[in-house]
């Protein structure tokens, strides 16, 4: 299994097998600007299906064996609890548990409901868990969770911007992240899953993991762009050779984050433990979005704001008089050849002399390290 | 960069590493505590979010308020709750083992503070074994027994004029149900009636006129040793219309006779202080002396400070989780951790094959860290471990299992570069620091700034997941990196064993190229050339 997957990795490495994430950034930007415009509009269309942390309202969990039948027959009880207008809403959670979600109840309605509700399930009232929030704690939430993004991105801009020297890092990075959560939002409109704090969370957390995979990205593209204007490399070139270099590893992050993840979201949702399970799936779409987005959006944005800069074009027109020139050249070269039809030799021999050469400059440079 | 000093040093970074952790667990021991501090929605209880009803909160009225939320609390005898000021305007009350709707009641209710003109007293019939109570004196803390009286449904009946206060004598009801009233016993702080109260110790009972002065007359209250006195006093400055209603109240009470000439300060059903005035006061200045010490005189001040505070709260978030439902949670959160911490221990051997043993061992001191810290951290300063706390645990997983990846795939590129195996371990992980902390330290700065600005169970979540990040970079730099280097000086991993997960034919590069050898002519070597080359390298 590893074998050629290994191979695959050493020739994306070293450029033998490459993906021109570059030179095909308009069609992945145009399928990331779908997804995002999908999102938005799904978003505005649909809505999100907030919780009741959001909305306020009160969440009874009782312990109860749950048969066929079961929450029929607990709905049409509830429906004749004291309280009126509860509003209702039953839900099994696995086989030991009921769930019944209500509107914001007062401190008595609460305590008549909690009692009547244990009642139905046939347990003491201690053992009917609950959790009551007031109208206002969702806009609590939100509101902090706005102000933590906001400085979040402030900071994450400021550091990528002194940490690489570069801004344009910072600017493609930011949009990237703006890509996995309206993506990540817009999943969990599609789908309908409901919107729980966990989910805020979740979601923040994507907002770090998504930049940290861009970020590895990064770090690779600033050491293959050094020294840049010497060489006969655009930046565009040294910067998917980059991506290509941290396919794999990029993958293998992205893998070995994952299972956790999806141990939360499994462990979650076969234990019915909503909290785990909203959290996992936030995470989910977000580190998929997240690695997806630093590959083909951060990396090809970067190198295109670059390529725009006066020194960039400069440089590209130079490689290509270069080119032209060797190109000239070789013509000229391959016209004498061609003339002295001589056999050949040469190429096996070069090849060879260039392996021996890069070995012992590897070495010397080696010994170098070493005095 | 690389000395050969800085390389002979792995053994010593490791031992002193791991001799930290057993430091911990060495802590752990003689602290007797081998498990972290839960949270209540993992061991079962309650927790309620007061929110202040208005926008501006001053950061000390919120303190105050905590206190006498806490007050409140221990007194209802529940144990070890805890009172914390979240945010700028949350209080969040945790008890654990509470699954009753008292307590919040209890906390709910906004504190009423009034001075009331004593018309009987006597002793209380609720159990005291402290008879060195003496009315009028302050007591320090609430004890648990009276302190259930306090919660009162809040009654906003008009206030009587201060002429009829004083005018009020005792009836025979009120009588009544002062002989019948046991300390303990359901105050309903009524303005305009009298009422029976206590003191906070259960000791005294006392029949109280109507409200003389209401609490939100208080201006400020402060405490402090007066110049040329001995003693603690507390000192009270009421607004215009109080300070006329204490001029009359406390004119009033200097021509009565004992018990009628004390007035009592009552807050939340409960007679803070019971007080015979000297003088007249007239300039709304009043002094309290009595036995006070320090801390007697500071939670007076505050708790009629307290009382004319402007602040209110609403629970805005009221969680029970019964215990059984708790240890539910706890399990899934256990078990969604083993299933991961499994999985990536399996994938990374698939992968990484030998250098697999690396990743487990790093994670397995990661998880022991990370454990024992979390244990600590619960004694030194409250820490809990939630739900979403063991949920950012698990992201933890992710992020130093990363770090791994970061390395390992470094190390893997610098061989592919035409680098020997032994100069790649070097090097490689001169490239990947750099990495593993920048984005490391983008992790951090998320979980700070969630940590920071987030309420509720996000900051558990934002706690573990900084605390998981910083153990990942201690883990990286102080565990890994020197046992990488150690393993590169045996044979399986030095020379890329076919199972090491560094062998020559995986990296695509010959075998003379992953020992360092300079390339002459392409000949098997055998072990011996091979042993003396790595040798000469070391």
């Amino acid at each position: 299994m590893s074998t050629p997957k290994m191979s695959i990795a050493h020739r994306l490495y070293t450029g033998q097998l490459s993906y021109d994430f570059i030179k095909h950034r308009r069609q992945w930007f145009i399928v990331s600007g779908v997804l995002v415009v999908a999102s938005i509009l799904l978003l505005l269309v649909r809505g999100l299906t907030l919780g009741i942390e959001f909305t306020g309202g009160t969440d009874f969990q009782a312990p109860m064996k749950i048969e066929a039948g079961t929450v029929d027959t607990v709905r049409a009880q509830v429906a004749d609890l004291t309280v009126s207008d509860l509003e209702p809403q039953v839900f099994s959670l696995g086989e030991t548990a009921i769930r019944i979600q209500t509107r914001t109840l007062d401190t008595e309605e609460l305590q008549t409901t909690r009692a009547e509700i244990a009642q139905i399930a046939g347990v003491d009232s201690s053992e009917v868990a609950y959790n009551a929030i007031g109208a206002s704690w969702g806009k609590e939430i939100s509101r902090q969770g706005v102000i933590a993004l906001l400085v979040f991105t402030v900071l994450v801009m400021l550091l990528i911007a002194v940490y690489f020297r570069d801004w344009k890092m910072s600017i493609a990075a930011i949009v990237a992240v703006a890509h996995d959560l309206i993506v990540t939002v817009g999943v969990y409109a599609a789908v309908g899953f409901t919107v729980t704090p966990s989910t805020v969370i979740g979601v923040l957390t994507i907002l770090g993991y998504s930049l940290y995979d861009t970020v590895v990205v990064f770090d690779k593209i600033r050491e293959n762009v050094h020294g840049l204007e010497e060489s006969n490399h655009t930046y565009s070139e040294q910067a998917n050779l980059a991506v290509n270099q941290v396919i794999v590893r990029s993958i293998n992050t992205t893998v070995i984050g994952i299972i956790p993840v999806v141990a939360l979201f499994v462990a979650g949702t076969w234990l019915q433990s909503a909290q785990l399970a909203d959290l996992g799936l936030a995470l989910l779409v977000g580190m998929i979005a997240g690695a997806y987005s630093s590959l083909f959006i951060a990396a090809p944005l970067l190198a295109w704001l670059r390529e725009r800069e006066p020194g960039m074009v400069k440089h590209r027109e130079q490689i290509q008089r270069r080119a032209e020139r060797a190109e000239r050249k070789a013509a000229q070269r391959e016209a004498e050849a061609l003339a002295l039809a001589t056999a050949g030799g040469p190429a096996p021999v070069e090849t060879s002399h260039r392996q021996q050469r890069r070995t012992s400059g590897s070495r010397a440079e080696r010994k170098g390290r070493k005095k | 960069m690389a000395t050969s000093a800085k390389r002979g040093r792995p053994g010593v970074v490791l031992t002193v590493f791991l001799l930290i952790i057993v430091g911990l667990y060495l802590i752990m021991g003689l602290t007797k505590t081998w498990a972290p501090k839960l949270g209540l929605d993992l061991q079962g209880g309650q927790t309620i979010t007061l929110t202040a009803t208005s926008e501006n909160v001053t950061p000390e009225s919120l303190e105050l308020a905590r206190n006498i939320i806490q007050q409140r609390v221990d007194g209802l005898g529940v144990g070890e709750a805890t009172v914390a000021v979240q945010g700028d305007r949350h209080i969040v009350v945790s008890a654990p083992n509470v699954t009753s709707d008292d307590l919040v009641e209890l906390v709910g209710a906004t504190a009423q503070l009034s001075f009331r003109p004593v018309l009987q007293s006597g002793a209380g019939t609720g159990p005291s074994d402290d008879a060195d109570a003496v009315p009028g004196l302050p007591t320090p803390a609430p004890s648990p027994e009276a302190s259930a009286s306090a919660d009162e449904p809040s009654v906003d009946n008009e206030q009587l004029s201060i002429d009829e206060v004083l005018a009020y004598t005792a009836t025979e009801e009120d009588l009544e149900n002062f002989a019948n009233f046991v300390c303990g016993d359901t105050v309903v702080d009524d303005p305009s009636r009298a009422i029976v109260a206590c003191d906070d110790e259960g000791t005294y009972k006392y029949l109280l006129g109507p409200t003389a002065v209401l609490g939100t007359e208080l201006d400020t209250a402060a405490y402090g040793i007066p110049t040329g006195d001995l003693s603690y006093v507390v000192t009270l400055s009421l607004k215009s219309t109080g300070a006329e209603q204490f001029k009359q109240l406390t004119g009033a009470l200097l021509d009565k006779t004992s018990p009628e000439n004390l007035f009592a300060i009552v807050l939340d059903g409960i007679v803070e202080s019971a007080v015979e005035p000297q003088v007249q006061i007239t300039n709304g200045e009043a002094q309290i002396s009595g036995s006070f010490t320090a801390d007697s005189a500071a939670s007076l001040a505050n708790v009629l400070k307290y009382g004319s505070l402007p602040v209110s709260f609403e629970p805005s978030q009221v969680e029970t989780v019964s215990a059984t439902l708790g240890g539910e949670q706890l399990r899934v959160g256990i078990i969604a951790g083993i299933i991961g911490m499994a999985a990536v221990a399996l994938y990374s051997f698939i992968y990484y094959r030998g250098m697999g043993i690396v990743v487990v061992a790093s994670l397995v001191v990661a998880a022991s860290a990370t454990y024992a810290m979390m244990v600590l951290l619960g004694s030194a300063v409250g820490f809990s471990l939630s739900l979403a706390g063991i949920a950012g645990a698990i992201v933890g997983i992710a992020v130093t299992a990363d770090s791994f990846v970061i390395y390992f795939e470094r190390i893997r590129d610098e061989i592919r570069d035409g680098r020997s195996l032994r100069s790649s371990l070097v090097s490689g992980w001169e490239k990947a620091r750099g990495t593993i902390i920048i984005s490391d330290a983008v992790s951090l700065l998320s979980a700070v700034i969630l940590f920071i600005v987030a309420i509720g169970s996000v900051k558990g979540f934002a706690f573990t997941l900084g605390l998981t990040t910083m153990i990942d970079l201690a883990v990286v730099f102080f565990f890994t990196k020197p046992l990488v280097q150690l393993l590169g000086r045996t044979k399986f991993f030095g020379e890329g064993h076919k199972w090491s997960g560094l062998d020559a034919e995986h990296m695509g590069v010959s075998r003379d190229s992953l020992l360092g050898r300079r390339l002459r002519r392409r000949t098997p070597v055998t072990h011996d050339v091979t042993a003396s080359q790595t040798t000469q390298e070391a």
